[in-house]
């Protein structure tokens, strides 16, 4: 029997589910209705057999990528590659870095070659692609805490701005971190950018060696982890403050490397309550905490 | 269905999809939709009801034993599924990334990585003891941190309020997972220490007695001292000329006491300090505290003052008790009208143990709050006022880890739920810091599609049977499982 993946709109009738083992997407897209059922019908059509397509490369998807070649011959494993071909020299990173923000891309493309679109966004797991015409403007959400909404902040992505790709990495994540960053959101031209350096960021926010940092080789809890035997973070104790600003400093470096290497366009990183934001993401911060805004003033100039 | 294939050591390879997941035991593949129990592959996504549900797509499953839920209230299902797990990848915690599906507060969409469940909880504490705790309002502190506070008092038993969203993220990160861990082991059943601002020191274990200030308490008090006075008034007429119940509220006497009058007791030159209320009960002898009744005091003869030389006569007998039966002593006066002790005859000694059969062992008693909010109900239906509307009508049970709930009236879903009544380990909690507790929605097919609900996720109970773990749970109240 043929497995297929589960292809629903949610109940408010406007959103469509896509999933398929690991694989969960939300779309909305804004059109005509015509246009809106033909963008759906393809995202469908695209989505079915894309997670067998990557497996069949799931071995050189798990490994680590080259920096200059690449023998990937599917167009979404090719799209992870080169997504993460940026930081191959420096660091071990394989393309399933960016596996998450190449799928939401590919589906989000096969959409816009058969429909003509106001807006679009494919959101897998939090990292999304994003389509933005004429006047459109997309206002997206960043929250640790989804259970507290007044806790939000907002950025406002307009048809003017670079930006069509966010992600998010972090250590409570799905996918293992190297680095103990609660969270470090990135906005880049492209999904699949933004999700191989939030990757990168996530893992730099880190205080190597620290004795309250656990760790663990990462096949010791997913045997088949492309992370091999690399010690990912497992739970973080106690910090000093001058600690968690350490590790921070540590994560906000790397993130100005990759906003002036263009791989970014910027990016906001959180830490133990503790919140930097690089770059002209136009981050807003809603109605937060006492220490939130103190973070904020002391990160402004960092 | 699915099989797996036992590979080496007691890892499995699941093949539900192209993955082909190795999955260690008790952890879950990389959908984090299958998982490895015991060298099973079991699916650990199908009891979802809580925020997971949100997080993928807004599905909610009720569950029905046998056909339609027959409408009661009170209902005794063979196997009820609940919560518990639902939210978390088996079997340790381990929050996926998702999408939170909910459009909120004109966001298009949301980015998220951790998660958050219940920071507007907390739990309220009833300690059966007279022992002075602290002052009303006092904070209560565990580690050193403050986690709430002393609230109104009960008959017969201290409350202390703690949580809440103010000490779990509005104070410093300490305070927060301090109070995230206190909450999280009184509602996992567990001993806490708590400290009070001016007050004592009181290990708090729903269903155990409390242990202030070292000391296990015995009895909850059988009523205050004036009660007393009038429940055992007839068993002390003629075996004793006076007995004084000793009590930090009010302290009976029983010759000036309604009930002694009713008895023609004579007077007997009695003279208490304190504030007299009205005839025989009096506010205030002492101060509160640890010692006889609740009050501050060992010596009982130190709430009287002399007696009265035109009433009392050498040879007067007095009983002095306090409100447990804990405390007790027996008085002669002397030539000098002075009380002397005496060994307590038997009849007096069995009206003592009397008042301590009468009283009913002292517990803590711990009941979890927490109000399930916009998202939540969001990921039940498509119209969430309507699961709030449908909770008010009761049209709709909601359980916690299958206890029964008391929901407040008003807005909202704010319920409490008595932990003792929940399965073991039904807490857990995310570095938020917030707790993770089971809730979980029950009504009849027929209503939940009225409400809007997700009708294409609804699953028969016998489908979840042959995949997922169950374990006995009896329904009504009384036990731990």
């Amino acid at each position: 029997m043929k497995r297929l993946p589960q292809i629903a709109l949610l109940p408010d009738g406007k959103r469509l589910h896509l999933q398929d083992g690991p694989i969960d997407l939300v779309i909305e897209a804004k059109g005509r209705d015509g246009d809106v059922r033909a963008a759906y019908d393809a995202a469908a059509l695209r989505f079915s057999g894309l997670l067998d397509e990557l497996c069949e490369e799931l071995v050189e998807l798990r490994s680590a990528a080259d920096p200059v070649r690449c023998t990937l011959k599917g167009v979404v494993a090719r799209r992870m590659h080169a997504a993460v071909a940026p930081f191959a020299a420096d660091h071990f990173i394989t393309p399933m870095a960016a596996v998450a923000g190449s799928v939401a891309e590919e589906i989000l493309g096969s959409m816009l070659a058969a429909a003509r679109l106001d807006r679009a966004y494919v959101n897998n797991g939090g990292d999304i692609a994003l389509h933005l015409a004429g006047n459109e403007q997309f206002t997206v959400g960043l929250l640790d805490r989804p259970d507290r909404h007044g806790l939000m902040r907002t950025t406002v992505i307009d048809a003017a701005d670079p930006a069509r790709g966010i992600a998010t990495s972090g250590r409570h994540g799905r996918s293992f971190s190297l680095g103990i960053a609660d969270a470090v959101t990135v906005l880049a031209r492209t999904a699949s950018q933004a999700d191989a350096a939030a990757t990168i960021i996530a893992n730099a926010v880190d205080l190597p060696g620290h004795p309250a940092i656990v760790r663990c080789p990462a096949n010791e809890l997913q045997p088949d982890s492309d992370l091999g035997a690399r010690l990912v973070t497992r739970d973080v104790g106690a910090f000093g403050e001058s600690e968690i600003d350490d590790a921070m400093r540590a994560g906000v470096g790397r993130a100005h490397q990759l906003l002036a290497a263009g791989l970014i366009e910027g990016a906001a990183l959180r830490l133990l309550g503790e919140m930097a934001v690089v770059g002209a993401t136009g981050i807003k911060a809603g109605a937060m905490p006492a220490f939130h805004e103190s973070a904020l003033e002391r990160t402004a100039h960092v | 269905m699915t099989d797996a294939t036992v590979a080496g050591g007691d890892k499995i390879r699941c093949d539900a999809c192209p993955v082909m997941c190795y999955i260690k035991p008790g952890a879950a593949g990389a959908c984090d939709r299958y998982a490895n129990h015991d060298g099973e592959l079991v699916r650990v996504d199908p009891h979802i009801v809580l925020e997971q549900t949100v997080s993928h797509g807004g599905r909610l499953v009720p569950f029905q034993a046998g056909g339609d839920w027959d409408g009661k209230i009170v209902h005794e299902p063979n196997v009820f599924v609940t919560a518990i797990g639902a939210g978390t990848t088996y079997p340790d915690y381990k929050p996926a990334p998702f999408i939170v599906s909910s459009e909120i507060d004109g966001v298009d969409m949301v980015t998220v990585v951790t998660e958050g469940i219940f920071s507007y909880c907390g739990v309220k504490v009833k300690i059966d003891t007279d022992r002075y705790l602290g002052p009303e309002t006092a904070t209560v502190r565990s580690e050193g941190e403050a986690i709430g506070h002393v609230t109104t008092s009960e008959y017969g038993s201290q409350m202390l309020s703690l949580g809440g969203v103010h000490h779990l993220t509005g104070g410093s990160k300490k305070e927060g997972r301090v109070t995230c861990d206190a909450l999280m082991d009184l509602s996992n059943c567990k001993p806490v220490e708590l400290t009070i601002d001016g007050g004592a020191t009181v290990v708090v274990q729903a269903g155990y007695p409390p242990i202030v200030n070292g000391i296990a308490e015995e009895r909850m008090r059988v009523g205050c001292g004036s009660a007393t006075i009038g429940m055992f008034a007839k068993q002390w007429h003629g075996k004793v000329d006076e007995v004084v119940v000793v009590d930090d509220h009010i302290t009976g006497v029983l010759s000036e006491h309604q009930a002694g009058k009713l008895l023609d007791i004579p007077d007997t030159g009695i003279k208490m300090k304190g504030r007299r209320s009205t005839p025989g009960r009096y506010f205030q002898v002492a101060d509160p505290g640890t010692g006889w009744g609740g009050t501050n005091i060992s010596d009982p003869l130190s709430v009287l003052g002399p007696f009265n030389p035109k009433e009392a006569r050498p040879g007067l007998t007095m009983l002095m008790v306090s409100t447990t039966g804990e405390h007790a002593a027996y008085y002669e006066l002397d030539e000098a009208l002075r009380p002397i002790e005496k060994q307590m005859p038997p009849d007096l000694k069995f009206s003592v143990e009397r008042i301590q059969e009468n009283c009913e062992p002292a517990l803590c008693t711990v009941l979890f709050m927490g109000g399930a909010g916009g998202s939540l109900r969001a990921g039940v239906t498509d119209n969430p006022v309507r699961l709030t509307r449908s909770v008010k009508d009761a049209l709709t049970r909601v359980t916690s880890g299958g206890a029964p709930v008391y929901v407040w009236p008003g807005g909202g879903i704010t319920f409490m739920v008595d932990v003792t009544q929940m399965p073991a380990g039904a807490f857990g909690y995310v570095p938020t810091p917030a707790l993770v507790a089971p809730i979980e929605f029950t009504l009849r097919l027929s209503d939940y599609a009225a409400l809007g609900g997700h009708m294409d996720h609804v699953r028969p109970l016998a489908s979840l049977r042959d995949n997922t773990e169950t374990r006995p749970m009896p329904y009504m109240p009384g036990r731990r499982a």
